[in-house]
């Protein structure tokens, strides 16, 4: 079990698996995607009160919900560079950083194309779109990190921090921003407050967040590959391969 | 030197920054002096309208007090680190949070206890009412060594980078804003007339979180940083 | 078709949502693989200048 996870860890294997997997995953996405966007653009009805504008939904929960699992993801890896300095983490940790970061801009912005023709205007200090804000900061302030300090094995360790102590402000943050939003009233109640949501959107909705999922993985390894071979160059690894292709 | 038990380690890091620190008397005004000319900007940017000022009164104050504990931050180790200090703390037998722990208070004690001597004069000056005054107080007791400590952890991440001041705002003012949502509640709605009870609480709950693990996490970003 | 994209009324809303979507997603798959790319032929250059 350890070997497996040594091996794992390896960065000429990390590399290789990765390299073999990619096409695999690009299928897997290309096949969540387009059921998920014919379910929800094609079959899904319009809703009773927001017409169609509701299927900005397909894009902007799962964008939400990556959004968080990433930075959670980073601050796990931030837990295993800060207990095992394992390579791979680091590596890991700083590529998803980008991808993440992205996923929060498109909550946002999916956020106020959504709010723009139901509440009329284009931002409110909701809850959720205020702490969404701030953790596109909180990305933005990982990757600022990383790229300011030289040394990228102790820009890791730096960025592992920040994200482990980010991680831990996320929920305050959101409840905080909730409770705050829940005392000065806004015009505004999110019409997704309603645990029932009928199949034919949750379907396409479960789609989509499959797909962005096998996304992340996806984009994470070709990135990863890419950071390795800059991490790695002056090793012999890096060197075999580059004699090899 | 001969051996110091911790608890002797602390206070005796405690009095050398504060003594450090005195003997700079000039720097010492400089928070405060901030802290005062960017309230003074507000009415003269949005309007001495009374009522509207009083309103806004609690915010302008906290968000002034986060924008002058985020220029203080970089003298909590600033010094040590240029001339090598930091270094021997390090090194020093004694755990690094603790030690840490120190060097925050002794920031605190300097940069956020001022605060609250000004502070009601300025709330004043913004037609705050008499009632909301006192947890004004208590929100600045309360919330600003959090400021301190969570600021702490940001310093020490940044303390080698040439241009780390702007990095550190980045950094910092997220992990700011649950401090500055409950600290502004707290005192609107005392000037409601309402309790504000629930805020305080969770005012201390950040305290404490803070005070018991901020600590470890700027010891471990500082013996990153000085790698 | 036609009212397929005009979503309603709410094309003008609806479809910059999907484009930015696309938009983002291929940036972080392309701008790596190009990286990566660009990053073996400057190794394999300077194999070459090594021999």
């Amino acid at each position: 079990m350890f070997l497996w996870f040594h091996k794992f860890g390896s960065p000429p294997h990390f590399y290789r698996i990765a390299g073999k997997w990619i096409p695999w995953l690009a299928a897997i996405f290309a096949i969540f995607l387009i059921s998920g966007l014919y379910g929800g653009l094609v079959l899904a009805p319009a809703d009773y009160q927001q017409g169609d504008s509701y299927r900005i939904i397909f894009i902007h929960v799962p964008a939400a919900w990556m959004s968080l699992f990433i930075y959670v993801a980073m601050a796990f890896c931030g837990v295993v560079i800060m207990v095992w300095r394992m390579k791979l983490a680091e590596v890991v940790l700083i590529c998803s950083a980008p991808i993440g970061a992205s996923f929060t801009f498109l909550a946002l912005a999916t956020g106020s194309l959504w709010g723009k023709p139901m509440w009329g205007t284009w931002w409110v200090w909701d809850a959720r779109l205020t702490s969404e804000l701030i953790l596109l900061f909180l990305y933005l302030g990982v990757i600022g990190l990383h790229s300011a300090i030289d040394d990228k094995r102790i820009a890791s360790r730096a960025v592992a921090i920040l994200a482990i102590v980010g991680v831990v402000n996320i929920p305050i943050i959101h409840y905080s921003v909730e409770w705050w939003q829940t005392l000065h009233q806004g015009p505004t109640v999110t019409k997704f407050d309603k645990p029932s949501i009928h199949w034919s959107m949750l379907l396409p909705l479960l789609l989509m967040a499959l797909a962005f999922q096998v996304y992340y993985v996806l984009a994470l390894f070709q990135s990863c590959r890419a950071e390795l071979l800059r991490r790695e160059r002056n090793s012999k690894w890096v060197d075999e391969l580059s004699r090899s292709q | 030197m001969n051996r110091l038990s911790l608890t002797q380690a602390f206070i005796f890091l405690l009095k050398r920054d504060l003594t450090l620190v005195f003997r700079n008397r000039g720097e010492l005004a400089n928070p405060l002096l901030f802290f005062v000319l960017v309230i003074t900007l507000f009415p003269l940017a949005i309007g001495a309208e009374p009522e509207l000022l009083s309103r806004i009164a609690p915010g302008i104050i906290w968000v002034a007090a986060l924008l002058a504990a985020m220029l203080s931050l970089d003298g909590i180790f600033r010094s040590d680190f240029e001339d090598g200090s930091l270094e021997q703390l390090l090194l020093s037998a004694h755990p690094m949070p603790v030690l840490v722990l120190a060097k925050v208070c002794a920031h605190w004690l300097v940069t956020g206890l001022p605060l609250l001597i000004i502070a009601p004069v300025l709330a004043e000056m913004l037609g705050m009412v008499e009632e909301a005054q006192p947890i004004l107080m208590l929100t600045i007791l309360i919330a600003t060594p959090v400021l301190s400590l969570i600021g702490s952890i940001g310093v020490a991440l940044t303390i080698g980078l040439r241009k780390g001041g702007i990095i550190l705002s980045l950094l910092v003012l997220p992990l700011y804003v649950p401090v500055l949502i409950f600290a502004a509640s707290a005192i609107e709605s005392s000037a409601m007339g309402l309790n504000a009870s629930a805020q305080i609480s969770m005012l201390l709950a950040f305290l404490f979180l803070a005070a018991s693990l901020s600590p470890w996490a700027t010891a471990a970003a500082l013996k990153m940083s000085m790698s | 078709m036609s009212e397929f994209l005009n979503m309603g009324g709410y094309a003008a809303y609806v479809w910059p949502s999907y484009g930015l979507a696309a938009i983002l997603l291929w940036l972080n798959w392309y701008l790596p693989k190009r990286q990566h790319q660009q990053l073996l032929r400057q190794l394999r250059r300077r194999n070459d200048k090594g021999e």
